[in-house]
């Protein structure tokens, strides 16, 4: 039965797997890394301790989900090998020397001042402490470009030749660099991690508020959350929409299948809902408004908008996987934007932090971002199907010759480390926000401390039991 | 688009850089492994904790270099990259789950209470030695030589699992436990010392062990490797190196009695890059043994030329501050404020 596994949607399955999981981990230490160095220069420049505590709980979260970051980071850097030879083997004169700069320029520096951050509070004076947050936020935003910029060469490819046995080699290093989709993915992505990281110190600030727990400490959680719920969120529907219309440019198909429209048509309506039929070539049930698909994508009521039809059977994207994410992907952007809106209302009567519904409100969207940032690359990655690389390179032709047991074993492994490892870290995660900002009673990887008080002297305070 | 390839070499310079690169992680990554395969043997859990407290700021950047060694591969060396993962899926798939299992110990250990926290107390020590272990066998794999049939892996999945790739497998455990050791030697006092000194006393034998026996068996296995090693002149060429090997293990012997602290490490450092001269010799100058060259495995000259600015650009940046971080957290880790 193990060898009729078809190797290529194993593959697909394992890189969807812990990509996913491990896009969580950037989305929110992207924000959080910024977020820490604005709440450590508040602290700076006031002297207000508040920021300081707020900081100290924080960067231990940062932690915990940097080094998950990591470990899961490590794996997708074999995985193009293991799991995508042909790829790898077709693609790396292009794509290895970008990995190349990222890691050179971006994770040495991450992984090297995260270390002065966590440890050397005491071995470093506040400003060079300061600069090494800074120094890591700048270090995640760096990452970001090269990884971006990967990827939107593979979405938009350009800058290259095709050599022999169907090798690519570059000819223009700054258009591949900078490839059409490159500054909308980029910009797109970072506002998506600084929301993503707002909304869950919004939730937790939130939470704490709703409980009357550590209140000071929570408004300027909540507070600076809604700063940029009522900015930032409004400006992330603006950059999707450029993102979209830059897509409907380069990759008309991805479009279509957003919008599920299969007849090409001038006035085109917009689908809120409806369930796409892949085979049948049609949209069921759809819930349609008149003329605004055309309306949103041409900016013209009577705008021709391509439908799925344009394309044979077997250059389409499987339409309801991306119609669905993108529906789930502005779906939580228009609660983030309305959450905004409500921030501005509450403000002006001055119950911002006082309003019970709205505290419930902002938990409720703890996890918003992250949902949403995965939604969105289940629409990106999903929408450039059949293709790995745009109009170049087949999915299907690029697995590695490996036996589609040996996938399914790895996958199989791969889902139950990630649950388990993951599972745990998040529980770590749940339990420093249940602790709150403290503080004094720091343990070890805490700064402040003269000396790291070992985690026998610990057991033995608390009165635990003695290892 | 600019290309150095007229007046550089750029396949040997990058296998160089390459070289470098992977070095780098095996001896920086190497300590942290090693404290970890020998973290359940500490005699108590201050020792343990002071072990951890040794290697925590340092560790991920360790990691990194295996990033910079993979993801260097692949850039610069594509073909080699998309042969050499599917011919050895396994134990890369093992060793990555064992970084997981091992790197996230690090902070989870520190928020885990009671009986918790001996669970990532294990779950570093195993990832660590299933790390360790697979990194071996993959050696192991990887000199024996991988079947190639155009420009993909045709072997079977299990290719690289013989007696030589298991005895590999011991060899780097051991290695990076002496590494650990050293450090651990170096990084504390006390207790903790004295314990990681007898383990150093008592692995360097089975890491001397180990590496006559691949030499031994490198040169069995393959006629090529032979006639490298034992013809004349290079016979006389090659000698200081097994020569210098000998001393190295000699010094650290005597070291270790005489209760220094930093040599030890500096000399098992040492020892590894012997090894690891010795093998680069033995294969040169095949990056997929022995079936595929630099030459045939290198990406394009403009691949290439892009990444050595980079790379000659931002290394020295990244040593520098590499090393500041070291510097930083100088001292034994148990007396964190003489700083």
């Amino acid at each position: 039965m193990l060898e009729s596994l078809d190797p290529v949607l194993l593959a697909r399955i394992q890189f969807a797997f812990t990509v996913s999981f491990h896009i969580m981990f950037p989305a929110f230490t992207i924000g959080l890394a910024s977020w820490l160095a604005v709440v450590e220069w508040r602290w700076l420049k006031t002297g207000n301790d508040i920021y300081q505590e707020i900081y100290r709980m924080w960067v231990k979260i940062f932690a915990v989900t940097f080094g998950m970051g990591v470990v899961s980071g490590v794996v997708l850097s074999f995985q193009f090998g293991t799991n995508w030879s042909v790829f790898s083997d077709r693609i790396g004169s292009i794509v290895g020397p970008l990995l190349g700069f990222e890691v050179l320029t971006a994770f040495f520096l991450e992984a090297s001042f995260l270390g002065v951050m966590l440890f050397g509070w005491n071995r470093v004076s506040r400003k060079m402490h300061f600069a090494s947050t800074l120094i890591v936020a700048g270090g995640t935003l760096v990452s970001a470009f090269w990884i971006l910029s990967v990827n939107s060469w593979m979405q938009t490819p350009q800058g290259f030749r095709l050599g022999e046995y169907g090798l690519l080699y570059p000819s223009q290093w700054l258009q591949i660099i900078f490839n059409p989709s490159f500054p909308y993915r980029f910009m797109h992505m970072v506002t998506a991690a600084y929301l993503t990281t707002a909304f869950v110190v919004g939730g937790i600030g939130a939470y704490y508020l709703w409980r009357k727990l550590h209140v000071s400490h929570a408004r300027v959680m909540l507070g600076m959350a809604m700063i940029m719920a009522v900015f930032v969120a409004p400006f992330q529907l603006i950059l999707g929409d450029l993102h979209g219309l830059n897509t409907l440019k380069h990759q008309p198909a991805k479009v279509a299948a957003i919008e599920s429209i299969w007849e090409t048509e001038r006035g085109a309506a917009l689908k809120l809902f409806g369930w796409p039929d892949q085979e049948g070539e049609t949209t069921l049930y759809a819930i349609e408004i008149p003329k605004l698909s055309s309306l949103i994508l041409t900016h013209d009521l009577n705008g021709e908008v391509k439908g799925l039809k344009e394309w044979p059977k077997d250059e389409r994207p499987p339409v309801a996987w991306v119609f669905w994410s993108f529906r789930i992907m502005v779906g939580l952007g228009l609660l983030m934007i309305l959450t905004g809106v409500f921030a501005v209302v509450l403000f002006f009567r001055k119950r911002l932090f006082d309003t019970r519904w709205f505290q419930f409100w902002c938990m409720a969207l703890t996890p918003a971002g992250f949902m949403a940032v995965i939604a969105g690359w289940c629409v990106t990655e999903i929408g450039r199907q059949p293709y790995v690389v745009q109009g170049v390179i087949r999915t299907a032709e690029s697995v590695s010759p490996v036996a589609g047991q040996h996938i399914a074993l790895s996958l199989l492994a791969f889902i139950v480390t990630y649950l388990f490892v993951f599972g745990a870290g998040s529980y770590y995660i749940l339990r420093l926000i249940a602790k709150g900002p403290t503080p004094e009673g720091e343990a070890y990887g805490d700064h402040g401390v003269d000396e790291p008080p070992l985690v026998t002297d610990l057991v033995s305070e608390t009165g635990g039991e003695d290892v | 688009m600019f290309s150095f390839e007229s007046f550089l070499n750029l396949p040997i310079l990058w296998f160089v850089i390459i070289a470098t690169a992977v070095i780098l992680y095996v001896l920086l990554d190497g300590f942290d492994l090693g404290v970890g395969i020998l973290f359940p043997f500490a005699p108590s859990d201050q020792c343990r904790d002071r072990m951890m407290n040794s290697i925590a700021p340092f560790w991920d950047g360790n990691e990194t270099w295996l990033v910079l060694g993979g993801g260097g591969l692949f850039a610069a060396f594509p073909l080699a990259y998309a042969v050499v993962m599917p011919a050895l899926y396994i134990p890369v798939i093992l060793m990555l789950l064992g970084l997981i299992f091992r790197g996230v110990a690090f902070e989870f250990r520190y928020k885990a209470t009671g009986k918790s926290r001996r669970l990532w107390d294990y779950s570093f020590h195993f990832g660590s030695l299933v790390a360790a272990f697979m990194q071996g066998m993959f050696l192991g794999g990887l000199v024996q030589g991988i079947e190639v049939d155009g420009r993909s892996f045709a072997g079977g999945a299990l290719d690289w699992l013989n007696a030589f790739s298991v005895m590999t497998g011991f060899a780097l455990v051991c290695g990076y436990a002496l590494l650990g050791a050293t450090w651990v030697v170096m990084k504390t006092d006390g207790t903790t010392q004295d314990w990681a000194r007898k383990c150093a006393h008592y692995v360097l034998f089975y890491v001397a062990l180990f590496m006559a026996l691949v030499s031994l068996c490198m040169p069995l296995m393959n006629a090529d490797v032979k006639t490298l090693w034992f013809s004349s002149p290079n016979f006389f060429l090659l000698l200081p190196i097994p020569l210098l090997t000998l001393a190295m293990f000699v010094i650290i012997w005597r070291d270790l009695r005489k209760q220094r602290e930093y040599r030890p490490f500096l000399l098992s450092v040492g020892l590894f890059l012997m090894g690891y001269i010795g093998l680069g010799i033995s294969i040169w100058p095949y990056v997929v043994p022995f079936e595929i060259t630099i030459w045939q495995a290198a990406a394009a000259p403009e691949s290439q030329s892009l990444l050595l600015v980079g790379t000659i650009l931002m290394l020295p940046v990244v040593l520098a501050y590499v090393g500041y971080c070291y510097y930083l957290f100088r001292g034994k880790a148990s007396h964190e404020t003489i700083y």
